[in-house]
């Protein structure tokens, strides 16, 4: 994909693009990973 | 007869000899160092002018300390009193260490006299190296009143004592905010030598990744730490830091995970946003790759595993393991990943008198963390101020 990056707009749009795919998978990675942290933690009952 | 030996043996243990050799030799290195110049100890040159007193004994060595803001902010800003019995200390170790830290610098720059010269005579403002020295300067001097009300204690000045607690709040919000500012700073020293530092370890959040781990780095030398206090001190741990330790290492472990988790995601993000994928297929990305899995990735796995069987065991070891990884982080930083274009026979390897003075410096911490942890009331509660920490 190197050779397809001319221009400042081409370059911001591929890695833009990218960073953007990567918070998808952060925002659901992270907060899995949360509920492997605390899966045993003891449960508060809020109500 | 065997009366006089008495005291002769309790001196003579093997970590005293030990101890006793290495500031043997770090003496005459730093008298060299003084009297003969920088040339002398050092394989330090134009194109290398950082070695291992800056990229060891300041950068690991501020990064390490960060577990007294870290535990200051945890305890008194967040309210999280069960964490009460890390304090002292957290504060024990990060004003040694800033202390410490002061000292390499004094090896470095050589003229320990005109150390004041740049925060009172001629400010650099413009200058990242000029907001670090300022707030380690201010930092350190926190430190030292956070640190002064346990050497109170133990002096039973109880006027002084009372006058100081008075101020504490006010102590730990400013060095919180130093804190900030001077870690991420560090990082932000290396914004200036985007053609030096390898494209994967230098970014333009270079700053925010150094706050970030300092964070776990942080809450891990706290754990770690009382793996070792609990080892070699345990005697004067009372019942009640015995207990609350374990607490300790499970929130801590636990943050220190999620944050790592984090801390990873936005070096991936560093990466995309740089466009740097084609590096990670070279030589350099596997070493960049082995830092981040095996040092961030892994423990971070590791510390969740722990925290959900409750092992502190288990968190105590990762705890060193995390360590390790904040140490190879800041060496990758500043010396490996340093000048990665330059020819091999130009790099900088530090010569056998520079480790030593490294090794130095580290023992004269620890020397003098113990000298105080055996006297002063830092693992133990002072029973003239129960609650008072």
């Amino acid at each position: 994909m190197e050779h397809d990056i001319h221009t400042l707009q081409d370059f911001m749009t591929h890695t833009k693009g990218i960073a953007y795919l990567l918070i998808a998978v952060a925002l659901v990675a992270l907060p899995l990973f949360w509920s492997f942290l605390t899966g045993r933690d003891d449960k508060k009952k809020t109500f | 007869m065997s009366q006089p030996t008495q005291p002769l043996k309790t001196v003579l243990t093997p970590f005293n000899i030990i101890c006793g050799i290495i500031l043997l030799i770090g003496g005459i290195i730093t008298i060299l160092r003084f009297t003969q110049g920088i040339g002398a100890v050092t394989n330090l040159d134009d194109n290398n002018p950082w070695g291992i007193w800056i990229g060891f004994d300041l950068l690991c060595g501020v990064a390490l300390a960060a577990g007294g803001y870290v535990t200051c902010a945890t305890c008194y800003i967040f309210g999280l009193k069960r964490f009460k019995c890390a304090v002292r200390p957290a504060i024990l170790t990060a004003f040694l260490g800033y202390a410490l830290v002061v000292l390499a610098l004094g090896y470095d720059v050589g003229r320990p006299w005109r150390l004041p010269y740049p925060i009172f005579l001629s400010q650099g403002t413009s200058s990242v190296l000029f907001e670090v020295g300022l707030c380690v300067m201010l930092y350190l001097s926190v430190l030292f009143f956070e640190f002064i009300p346990a050497a109170f204690e133990w002096l039973d000045w109880k006027r002084a004592r009372y006058i100081i607690g008075k101020v504490s709040m006010v102590l730990v919000i400013f060095g919180i905010i130093l804190s900030t500012l001077h870690q991420s700073s560090l990082g932000a020293l290396f914004l200036i030598a985007p053609s030096k530092l390898h494209p994967l370890w230098h970014s333009g959040y270079i700053a925010v990744y150094f706050f970030i781990s300092s964070i776990f780095a942080g809450m891990s030398m706290v754990i770690f730490e009382h793996m070792v206090v609990d080892r070699f001190l345990h005697d004067r741990i009372d019942e009640e830091h015995d207990i609350e330790s374990n607490n300790v290492a499970l929130g801590f472990a636990k943050a220190a995970a999620f944050l790592m988790a984090g801390y990873l995601m936005i070096q991936v993000m560093g990466i995309a946003i740089d466009n740097d994928w084609k590096y990670l297929g070279t030589r350099w990305g596997l070493w960049f790759l082995f830092e981040m899995i095996g040092f961030v990735g892994l423990p971070a796995v590791v510390y969740a595993i722990g925290v959900r069987e409750q092992n502190i065991k288990l968190i105590q070891w990762t705890s060193f393991w995390v360590v390790l990884g904040i140490v190879l982080n800041r060496l990758n930083i500043s010396l490996v990943a340093f000048n990665w274009q330059l020819p091999l026979n130009l790099r900088y390897f530090p010569s056998w008198m520079e480790i030593m003075t490294t090794v130095f410096i580290v023992t004269l911490g620890i020397v003098i963390f113990k000298f105080i942890a055996i006297r002063m009331p830092i693992l133990h509660e002072h029973p003239d101020y129960p609650d008072d920490h």
